[in-house]
C-alpha cells in the first residue's frame, strides 16, 4: 500500500515530467535550438531568489483556481467557469475596496468577502441551472465565462472606471488599507536578500490556509466524505442520505467562493486597482493544475508552482531569441502526460492491490467477473 | 493392474502474506475419472487449479502426474505434461476463426507454411470424436457462449492434453448447452481423458462426477462418489456444519408497530400508478417479506420508503413518526437501515477502502463522525468490529471494496446496517449472488435482529428464503399488494402463482 502510495504521488509525476521535457527537446531541437543549453538557461535564470518569488507569485492564484476546480472534480462536478468568475470577483472587489477606507484588517476582509461573495453568487447560477433545469455545468460555466467577459468588460469601462483619467485605464486606486502587504520584511528576517521590484505576496498566507482548509474540507470533513462519495458513487450517496441537489448547490458556491479569490493576490498585492490588462487565463490554467496535482491540496501546490517556475523562466527564452511557445506546449504535454501516466501507474497499483486481496482471501476476482 | 493415478497432490501448502490459501491438500484424481472438486468460493479451488496448472508455485507438498513427480514453472510446463485448462472467461480472439483460435500458439507448419488444411482435418476429428461440433471457419465473434467453450476444450485437446481441468465450466452455460457439455465430458471420460472439474452447483457435479473432493478453508477435508451423498449432504461437507435454513423457530412478533405504510401510492409522470393502495405494517420483532416478480414496484417502494423517490400520496409512519417529507437522511437517522438490492449501485464505494464504505450511509453520527469531521479512528476500529463480527473475509479495512468477492461485500454491508440499529431494515434481495456460507450467515444475521426486535422488511425473489424468513408476506403485483399470506401455510408453488396475478386474495 505504502509502496503504492508512493508510485502514484512521486514516480508517476516524474516520469510525465521527463517524457514532456523530453518531447519538448525534440520540440527545440526541430527549430534548432540546443535544448540542453536552453534549458540550463532557464534553470540558471529561473532560480534566481528574484524569480523564485515571482514563481511563488505565479503560482498562489493558479493553486487558489485549481482548488476552486478541484473541489467539484472530487463530486464529479465540473467548473470551467473560474475564469469568468475571478475576473468578475476581482473587479467589484477593487470598485467596492476603493469607495472606502477603515482599518487595514478590516478594509482587506471586506474586500475578500465581496470577492467570496460574487464569486459564489456566480458559480450559484450554473448549480441552479442544473439542479432545477438539469442543464449540464460544463455547458453552463463555458456559457458564463463569455457573459462574465462580457459583463466585466462593460462594467469596467462604463460603471467602475476610474474618472480621474491617467495613463492607464483603470477602476480607482484602492486606499493603502486595502493592500496586503508584501512578505519581503519577513524574507529579510530570515536573512534572504531580495532585490527590489520582486515583492512576495502576503496573500500567499490566506493561499496556504486555503489550501489546508481544502484538504481537511475534502479529506476529513463529514462534508467531503458525502462529496468524495457522490463523486465515487452517486447512487450510493444518495442512498446513504446525501442530497444530490444540495450537494452540488454547496459545492459551486465553495468552488466559486474560492474562484473569487483567484485575482485576489495580484489585486492587492500588486495593482491596488483593476486595470484593462488584469491578468488572464488563471482559470483555464487552473483546471491544468488541479489535472496536475490529482485534486491533492499538495500536488497542486506543487503543480502550481512549476507552472508558475516555467512561466517566469520562459523569460529568458526571449532574450535568447527561443521561442518562448516552448513553454506552453511543455506545460500542456505535462498535463497530458501526467494524466496518461497516472492512468496507468495507478491501474497497476489497483492492480496489485485487488491481486493481493484476492490471494490473501484466495477469491480471484479476474474469473469471478468483478474486475470487468 | 494398478495404474498411476493421473494427478496425485500431497501436503500442498500455498501460503499467502497473512493467509494460507492451501493447507496439507490431498488429492487423488484417477486416470480416466471425472473427478470434481467443490467448495464454496474462497475455499482454495482456484489456488488449487492455479498451482496443478504451473500458475502458482507451492510451498510446501508434492504433486505427481501420471507418477511422475513435476515442479511446473509455468502454464507451458503444465501443457507439456499433458494438462489442459479451460478458464471460466474464455481467453479467445473474437475476430479470429475457430480454425485460428486453437491453432494460435501452436500453429502445424508444413515448411514456412501454416498447415491450415491439416490442423482443419483435425479439429473435425477431435469435433467428431467429443460431439463439440463446430465449423472451423466460423468467426469466434459470431459464436454463442456454449460453442466458445467447445473451442476453448477443442484447442486444449488440440495441444495434446490428457488431462483437462474445467473452471466452474457451467457457470455461464444455460441448461441445454450444459447438458451437451455433460455428454461431450462423458466422451472424453470414454477415450480415457481425465477431468478435473470444479464447480459449487452440487446438484451437477453429483451428476457428472466419478469421484468427488470437497475443500474447506483452503483444505481437503472429504472424498466421497455421488453414491455415497446427496447434495444436502455435500452441502453440508462443503460449510462444515448443518445445512442452513432460512427457517425461523418461533415467533417474535410483539404488538408495537414500528412501520406503518397506509394508502400509499406513486404516480409516474404520466399519472399511471407505479404503486398504489399499499399498506402494510412491520412490527417489532417481526420480519414481513415482500414476495414479486421483479420489476413489479420493488425498487420504487424502498425508494419511497426512504425518500429517494417523492411520494404521491399516503403516509409512512415509522415508530409513530411521520416521514413524508423528511430527506432520507433524517429517514435514516430516525431509524431506516438499508440493505440494497444491488450492493455495487446503492451500497458501495467500489474504490474506497472498506472503513470508508462501513460508513456509508451512517456518516453523520458515531462512532463514524465526530462534530463536522470524519471519525478515522473511530470508523476503522469499528469496521474492524464488522469484520470479524461478521466474518468478513479480507486482509485489513484499507484495501478497496472492489478487492472484495461479493459474499463479502454483502456482509460488510448486512453488517453496517445491522450494527447500526435501525429501527426498520430494509433488506432487498440480502442473500442474492453469494455462496451458501454466506448466505447462512446473512440469515442467521437476520433472525437475530428479529428476535432482538428489530423490524425487518425483506423483498427477496428467493421464494424459499421468503417463505423460510418471514413472519407475514405481501404479493406484489404490478404495483399493488394482492396478498397477504402467512408463511407456515403455503409453499413456493404457492407464493409463485400469487406472483404471476393467477391466484388473488385481497389484503386485509
Amino acid at each position: 500500500m505504502k509502496s503504492g502510495r508512493l508510485l502514484t504521488s512521486v514516480v508517476a509525476p516524474a516520469i510525465a515530467l521527463v517524457i514532456a521535457f523530453g518531447f519538448a527537446a525534440i520540440a527545440l531541437l526541430l527549430v534548432g535550438i540546443d535544448p540542453i543549453t536552453a534549458y540550463k538557461e532557464m534553470w540558471v535564470f529561473g532560480t534566481t531568489p528574484e524569480s523564485l518569488i515571482i514563481t511563488v507569485n505565479n503560482a498562489i492564484p493558479l493553486f487558489v483556481s485549481a482548488l476552486a476546480v478541484a473541489v467539484g472534480f472530487k463530486m464529479g462536478l465540473f467548473n470551467i467557469g473560474v475564469e469568468g468568475t475571478y475576473l468578475l470577483a476581482a473587479l467589484f472587489a477593487a470598485y467596492v475596496g476603493a469607495q472606502f477606507s477603515t482599518t487595514p484588517v478590516l478594509h482587506v476582509t471586506a474586500i475578500l468577502l465581496v470577492a467570496v461573495l460574487v464569486g459564489a453568487f456566480w458559480a450559484w447560477i450554473p448549480a441552479y441551472l442544473k439542479v432545477k433545469r438539469g442543464v449540464h455545468e460544463v455547458i453552463a460555466t463555458i456559457m458564463l465565462n463569455y457573459i462574465a467577459f462580457a459583463l466585466s468588460a462593460y462594467l469596467f469601462l462604463n460603471v467602475f472606471r476610474a474618472e480621474t483619467a491617467g495613463l492607464t485605464i483603470a477602476t480607482d486606486l484602492i486606499p493603502e488599507t486595502g493592500w496586503i502587504p508584501s512578505l519581503n520584511p519577513l524574507l529579510t528576517a530570515l536573512g534572504i536578500e531580495v532585490r527590489a521590484g520582486a515583492n512576495l505576496h502576503g496573500f500567499l498566507v490566506i493561499a496556504i490556509v486555503l489550501g489546508v482548509g481544502y484538504h481537511y474540507l475534502v479529506n476529513k470533513s463529514r462534508f467531503g466524505y458525502d462529496l468524495r462519495a457522490s463523486g465515487i458513487n452517486p447512487t450510493a450517496a444518495n442512498a446513504s442520505g446525501v442530497d444530490p441537489k444540495k450537494m452540488i448547490i454547496r459545492t459551486m458556491l465553495i468552488s466559486g467562493g474560492l474562484a473569487g479569490l483567484v485575482g485576489i493576490a495580484p489585486l492587492l498585492g500588486f495593482y491596488h486597482q483593476y486595470p484593462q490588462d488584469f491578468p488572464r487565463n488563471f482559470g483555464f490554467n487552473g483546471i491544468a493544475v488541479a489535472l496536475l496535482g490529482r485534486n491533492s491540496a499538495v500536488g497542486m501546490a506543487f503543480g502550481a508552482l512549476l507552472f508558475g517556475f516555467m512561466q517566469r523562466s520562459a523569460l529568458i527564452l526571449d532574450l535568447r531569441d527561443v521561442p518562448k511557445e516552448i513553454v506552453t506546449i511543455i506545460q500542456g504535454i505535462v498535463v497530458l502526460a501526467v494524466v496518461i501516466v497516472y492512468e496507468v501507474v495507478s491501474k497497476y497499483v489497483q492492480r496489485r492491490v485487488i491481486a493481493s486481496a484476492a490471494a490473501a482471501t484466495d477469491f480471484d476476482p479476474v474469473t469471478s467477473g468483478v474486475a470487468a | 493392474m494398478a495404474q498411476a493415478p493421473a494427478i496425485q497432490l500431497e501436503g500442498v501448502t500455498k501460503r499467502y502474506p497473512g493467509v494460507v490459501a492451501n493447507k496439507d491438500v490431498e488429492l487423488t484424481v484417477a486416470s480416466g475419472e471425472v473427478h470434481a472438486i467443490v467448495g464454496e468460493n474462497g475455499a482454495g479451488k482456484s489456488t488449487l487449479m492455479k498451482i496443478v496448472y504451473g500458475m502458482v508455485r507451492p510451498d510446501e507438498g508434492t504433486i505427481t502426474i501420471e507418477g511422475a513427480p513435476v515442479n511446473f514453472r509455468t502454464p507451458k510446463d503444465a501443457i507439456d505434461a499433458g494438462i489442459g485448462m479451460v478458464h471460466q472467461h474464455f481467453m479467445l480472439a473474437d475476430n479470429l476463426t475457430v480454425l485460428e483460435n486453437v491453432i494460435l500458439g501452436s500453429e502445424p507448419r508444413s515448411g514456412v507454411m501454416i498447415d491450415f488444411e491439416g490442423a482443419s482435418e483435425r479439429i473435425r476429428i477431435l469435433g467428431e470424436s467429443y460431439g463439440l461440433r463446430l465449423q472451423p471457419n466460423q468467426k469466434v465473434e459470431k459464436l454463442s457462449v456454449g460453442e466458445r467453450q467447445r473451442v476453448e476444450i477443442i484447442k486444449v485437446l488440440y495441444r495434446g492434453a490428457q488431462i483437462l481441468i474445467l473452471d466452474e465450466p457451467t457457470a455461464v452455460l444455460v441448461p441445454q448447452e450444459v447438458n451437451e457439455l455433460f455428454d461431450s465430458i462423458r466422451d472424453l471420460r470414454e477415450e480415457g481423458h481425465t477431468i478435473l472439474f470444479i464447480s459449487h452447483k452440487l446438484d451437477e457435479v453429483l451428476s457428472i462426477a466419478d469421484r468427488i473432493t470437497v475443500m474447506r478453508d483452503g483444505q481437503t477435508v472429504g472424498h466421497t462418489t455421488p453414491a455415497e451423498v446427496d447434495s444436502r449432504q455435500l452441502a453440508e461437507m462443503m460449510i462444515g456444519s448443518e445445512l442452513p435454513s432460512p427457517e425461523t423457530k418461533e415467533s417474535t412478533v410483539q404488538e408495537e408497530v414500528l412501520l406503518d405504510v397506509s394508502d400509499l401510492a406513486i404516480f409516474s409522470e404520466s399519472g399511471r400508478p407505479v404503486l398504489e393502495d399499499i399498506n402494510f405494517v412491520v412490527r417489532k420483532g417481526e420480519i414481513v417479506g415482500i414476495a414479486g416478480v421483479e420489476g413489479n414496484g420493488q425498487a420504487q417502494l424502498v425508494d419511497s420508503l426512504l425518500g429517494l423517490a417523492p411520494t404521491s400520496t399516503g403516509s409512512i409512519n415509522l415508530a409513530g413518526k411521520s416521514m413524508v417529507g423528511l430527506e432520507t437522511r433524517e429517514r435514516r437517522a430516525a431509524g431506516i437501515g438499508l440493505i440494497p438490492e444491488d450492493r455495487h449501485r446503492q451500497g458501495l464505494l467500489l474504490p474506497s477502502p472498506l472503513w470508508e464504505n462501513a460508513a456509508l450511509g451512517h456518516q453523520y453520527k458515531e462512532p463514524y463522525a465526530n462534530g463536522i469531521w470524519i471519525d478515522k479512528k473511530g470508523t476503522r476500529e469499528h469496521t474492524a468490529e464488522i469484520v470479524r463480527r461478521f466474518d468478513v473475509a479480507t486482509p485489513n479495512v484499507d484495501v478497496p471494496a472492489t478487492a472484495l468477492s461479493g459474499g463479502n461485500q454483502q456482509k460488510l454491508v448486512v453488517g453496517r446496517e445491522i450494527m447500526a440499529g435501525p429501527v426498520v431494515l430494509i433488506a432487498a434481495q440480502p442473500t442474492r449472488g453469494i455462496d451458501i456460507g454466506a448466505q447462512a450467515a446473512v440469515w442467521e444475521e437476520l433472525k437475530t435482529a428479529r428476535a432482538a426486535g428489530m423490524g425487518i422488511l425483506l423483498i427477496s425473489a428467493d421464494l424459499d428464503e421468503l417463505i423460510g424468513l418471514s413472519d407475514t408476506i405481501h404479493v406484489l403485483f404490478e404495483g399493488r399488494l394482492v396478498a397477504k399470506l402467512d408463511p407456515s401455510e403455503i409453499t413456493p408453488e404457492i407464493l409463485g402463482s400469487y406472483m404471476t396475478g393467477a391466484e388473488e386474495k385481497k389484503a386485509s
